[in-house]
């Protein structure tokens, strides 16, 4: 992947309400950052996947919607205080009136076993999206021992040890950014 | 009480908002301890289904807040509660980033950046092994899930086609 640089132009308050919008109402099946970072990252490329990164591990460290946070994260490198409202409104105002539908519809979905299904069909191909993000973050970061533990170490204690996310990023984080700052005095 | 409705629906949220966390998903259970068995706004049941269907639509499913603030306060009582789960916890994120940015380039910044990637990566990895055991479906989800990250790895293809294309599988296949 080519080196990443900032758009020119950035996108202004609007454009970032709609993309924002647009991930909003199409990410079935709860694996919104997955979408956000083939979007934003991958597509459009307003943003760095590093600085993604950074901003998504702040996110889940604060407390908040992840979602949310790094809408404001993205959104505020674009031009400050609007940008950031517009993104974070995008990711919640539009699928706050898909919510409300889905609730009008909702004994019309559940009265089918095909609507049901469908569903389902669309959430397994939403994981999908969040899996090729790994896969693809995860390579990147198995190329040095150090973050390759990091990341071992994060994904053994919240996805099978079932640990809180918020206890194991505030115990692991820390110890990892300061092995990374280690790093950078030793190389500086 | 109803004229005080929407006060309460703040008192509730506002303290949930900066508890969640983790994500949205973290205050699920305390949602439900204070809104059905403790405020009594909503049944068991409606909870039940407020949860499910904010599974189900898309976008974040905090957004179940929003079907319970208007259960318990009409319209204006929806839109009460989700300004009071969302933007207790957004001006402390907004705050981060403005002081983030102001520090641009920053050796300690470098640090930051370099020491988060493989935690953000790790979450991510983890997150799909959570949603996997969430979704319903058995068999199939996992062999969809795996063959449509295969597509987009490989492919520039919209996520939206693979979207439709699991829905369409799953109604051909377990319809």
């Amino acid at each position: 992947m080519p080196e990443w640089s900032p758009p020119e132009p950035k996108p202004g308050p609007l454009a970032l309400f709609l993309a924002f919008g647009r991930i909003g109402v199409t990410a079935f099946g709860g694996g919104l950052t997955g979408w956000i970072m083939q979007d934003m990252v991958r597509k459009r490329r307003w943003v760095g996947e590093e600085d993604f990164l950074a901003g998504l591990a702040m996110s889940q460290a604060l407390p908040g919607v992840n979602v949310v946070n790094i809408a404001i994260w993205i959104g505020y490198r674009m031009g400050g205080l609007w940008s950031a409202v517009f993104a974070a409104l995008g990711i919640i105002l539009p699928p706050m009136a898909m919510v409300t539908l889905f609730s009008l519809i909702y004994e019309w979905l559940t009265r089918y076993s095909w609507s049901q299904r469908a569903i389902e069909g669309a959430v397994a191909a939403s994981i999908g999206l969040m899996l090729s993000m790994g896969v693809k973050v995860g390579r990147r970061n198995l190329r040095r021992v150090v973050p390759a533990v990091v990341m071992a170490v994060i994904f053994v204690a919240v996805a099978i040890l079932k640990l809180p996310i918020m206890l194991v990023v505030l115990v692991v984080a820390p110890i990892s950014v300061a092995l990374a700052y280690r790093r950078e005095l030793r190389d500086a | 009480m109803r004229d005080n409705i929407y006060l309460s629906l703040l008192a509730v949220f506002v303290p949930l908002s900066l508890l969640s966390v983790g994500g949205g998903q973290a205050v699920i259970p305390e949602i439900h301890r204070q809104v059905v068995l403790g405020q009594g706004w909503i049944t068991e049941a409606q909870f039940v289904a407020d949860y499910a269907i904010s599974r189900m639509s898309p976008g974040p499913s905090s957004l179940i807040v929003t079907l319970i603030g208007y259960q318990a306060g009409g319209l204006l009582g929806g839109l009460l509660a989700t300004l009071a789960i969302f933007l207790p916890s957004s001006l402390l994120m907004y705050a981060l980033v403005r002081v983030w940015s102001r520090h641009r380039g920053a050796r300690w910044q470098r640090a930051v950046e370099n020491g988060l990637a493989p935690v953000a990566a790790g979450l991510i990895l983890a997150s799909c092994v959570t949603l996997l055991r969430a979704a319903a479906g058995g068999w199939m989800v996992p062999a969809v899930a795996v063959a449509s990250a295969g597509i987009l790895m490989t492919d520039k293809v919209s996520p939206l086609w693979l979207i439709g294309g699991g829905a369409v599988v799953f109604l051909v296949f377990q319809g």
